[in-house]
């Protein structure tokens, strides 16, 4: 099993989500985050002071599948988010030890 | 024009010995009064004036009231989300002390009967009329005495909520409520007594019809002051650069001034203290819409100027713009035409947009722009009220004689508090906010909790 996190431009999250379900992929993890990669930040004013906005909104989505179908959702997720525009994200993927699903007690690949 | 001197000289005085007269022989009078009624009931004619001036009172007195809704959402949405709980408590705490400071002292001691000195003491707790008040005993030249007070408190209280905006964030909430207690109890009313109460500046001719020095810059001066003594939010100004904190709640800021600008109406037309004639009705009305028109030329002139100055448009300046305006016309808000008020307006939102990054620079940490929006576009207001009186000496008395005794009173009291109870949260409370640090209670907590 792997655990993919990917984070993606906020207005990419819904177009991501459909590409997703779409190749059969049964749940994910959504959060709001804030950070910065090589998009650095930006500066705004505010009542007439000029100020850096060090860390960009961006969403974080956390994706557990079996192992031999993480790399068709990285790629999935790669082509969907994809804008060509810089702070377009990244995507990491994490071997995963164990799952559980709390109602049923599977484990694993039946938990996923 | 009626200026409030003028409305003083007219029903005032003698409304005041009434009340006198009528606390000691109330009992007394009330069955001659009822007989007297039987005998020969008033006409229109006669209580109409007194009837209409009362219902103006009442009616611009809840409108003002409602300043104090606005002054309050438009701090809550400014503050950051930490600070929002202690921010509104300090509200309605602040206009709740207004109101009984200004009825312990402050009514009496701001309008005398006749000016007795420049810091006479007068402290009288003030008494409305018996119940049921026959036509006889009313001051039928003017308007109830309960109207009168009534109106007149909800000016204090606008005067205490400037000077918490300036200061949100970082101040305690008792010392600020010890401060809120001298301003609406002593300095105010002192003050305000110089011009309201028939004092040297109405007899030196100085002209403020609804209080944009009277109100507003002692306000201003007041959060001056404290903002001097309080110092800046911390990381406020840090390496020479300013590090705005953006406002938690545009919404509700929005709302906030709105509601100003409501609120408005009721403080520049009831300031007309006479709706019993066709003049004076009429005049109302023309206060409404030039107050109006100043409004929107303040917002309008705030809207465009931050688009040429920054390339983005600043809601939150074109707020402070559109209270500018307010502010600006507030010192005569009849006289002008459309036109004058409109400019007049205008001129009060470019002095906000120049003024609050000048603040930043003196490092003066004014939380919601109050210092620009009541200060300085009081002062101008004030000053061009010349325009059409001619009198600018006592213009410029009149602005030079508030901003020193207010200003030099207040920072006197902020050292006091400082050196005695201290002013400030400490360091600690501060990062964490006001809110869970002072009070224990977030404005929203459900955003973490779920």
């Amino acid at each position: 099993m792997k655990l993919i996190i990917a984070t993606i431009k906020p207005f990419k999250l819904e177009e991501v989500r459909e590409a997703l379900t779409s190749i059969g992929v049964r749940g994910m993890m959504v959060t709001e985050i804030k950070g910065f990669g090589s998009q650095s930040g930006h500066t705004e004013i505010y009542r007439g002071a000029e100020y850096a906005v060090n860390f960009v909104p961006k969403v974080k989505l956390e994706i557990a599948v079996g192992a031999a179908m993480a790399d068709e959702v990285v790629a999935t997720i790669a082509k969907t988010a994809k804008t060509d525009k810089i702070g377009d994200g990244k995507i990491f993927v994490l071997d995963l030890e164990s799952a559980l699903r709390v109602r049923t007690g599977e484990t694993n690949d039946d938990a996923l | 024009m009626t200026t409030r001197f003028d409305a003083l000289a007219k029903g005032h005085l003698t409304m005041k010995l009434l009340k006198t007269l009528s606390v000691a022989g109330a009992l007394a009078a009330l069955p001659t009064l009822a007989l007297a009624q039987e005998a020969a009931a008033p006409g229109f004619d006669e209580i109409g004036p007194y009837i209409m001036t009362t219902l103006l009172f009442l009616v611009g007195g809840f409108l003002v009231f409602w300043m104090a809704a606005g002054f309050a959402m438009l701090e809550a949405g400014l503050v950051r989300s930490k600070n929002v709980t202690m921010q509104l408590t300090k509200n309605i705490a602040l206009y709740s002390t207004a109101a009984i400071m200004y009825w312990l002292v402050g009514f009496n001691l701001m309008y005398p009967g006749e000016f007795n000195g420049y810091f006479a003491p007068n402290f009288v707790p003030t008494v409305l009329e018996p119940v049921g008040l026959g036509a006889a005993d009313a001051s039928l030249g003017y308007a109830s005495v309960a109207s009168d007070f009534f109106f007149q408190l909800m000016f204090v209280a606008a005067t205490a909520s400037i000077v918490s905006g300036a200061l949100a964030e970082r101040i305690k909430l008792w010392p600020f409520l010890v401060f809120v207690v001298i301003l609406t109890g002593i300095m105010y009313p002192i003050s305000g007594s110089w011009q309201w109460g028939g004092g040297f500046l109405s007899q030196l001719g100085f002209s403020d019809f609804a209080g944009s020095t009277v109100v507003h810059s002692v306000g201003g001066w007041a959060a001056l002051a404290g903002a001097i003594v309080l110092g800046p939010r911390l990381g406020k100004y840090k390496d020479g650069k300013v590090n705005p904190f953006p406002g938690s709640n545009l919404a509700l800021a929005t709302l906030g001034t709105f509601i100003l600008w409501l609120g408005w109406f009721g403080f520049n037309g009831g300031s007309q203290l006479a709706a019993g004639t066709v003049g004076d009705i009429t005049d109302v009305g023309r206060i409404f819409a030039n107050t109006n028109m100043a409004a929107a030329s303040g917002a309008i002139a705030a809207l465009i100027l931050t688009q040429v100055m920054y390339g983005k448009v600043d809601l939150t300046m074109v707020l402070n713009g559109a209270l500018a305006g307010l502010v600006s016309i507030t010192a005569e808000p009849l006289a002008p035409s459309l036109f004058m008020a409109l400019i007049t307006g205008a001129i009060g939102g470019v002095i906000v947009v120049l003024t609050v990054p000048m603040l930043d620079k003196f490092k003066i940490d004014d939380v919601v722009g109050a210092i620009p929006v009541h200060l300085f576009a009081g002062i101008w207001g004030t000053l061009a009220v010349a325009f059409y009186t001619g009198n600018w000496g006592a213009q410029i008395t009149g602005i030079v004689a508030y901003g020193v005794f207010t200003f030099v009173v207040a920072l006197v009291v902020w050292y006091i508090l400082k050196a005695v109870m201290g002013i400030r949260v400490s360091e600690e409370s501060e990062i964490n906010g006001l809110d869970t640090s002072e009070l224990g209670m977030e404005a929203y907590p459900d955003f973490t909790k779920g």
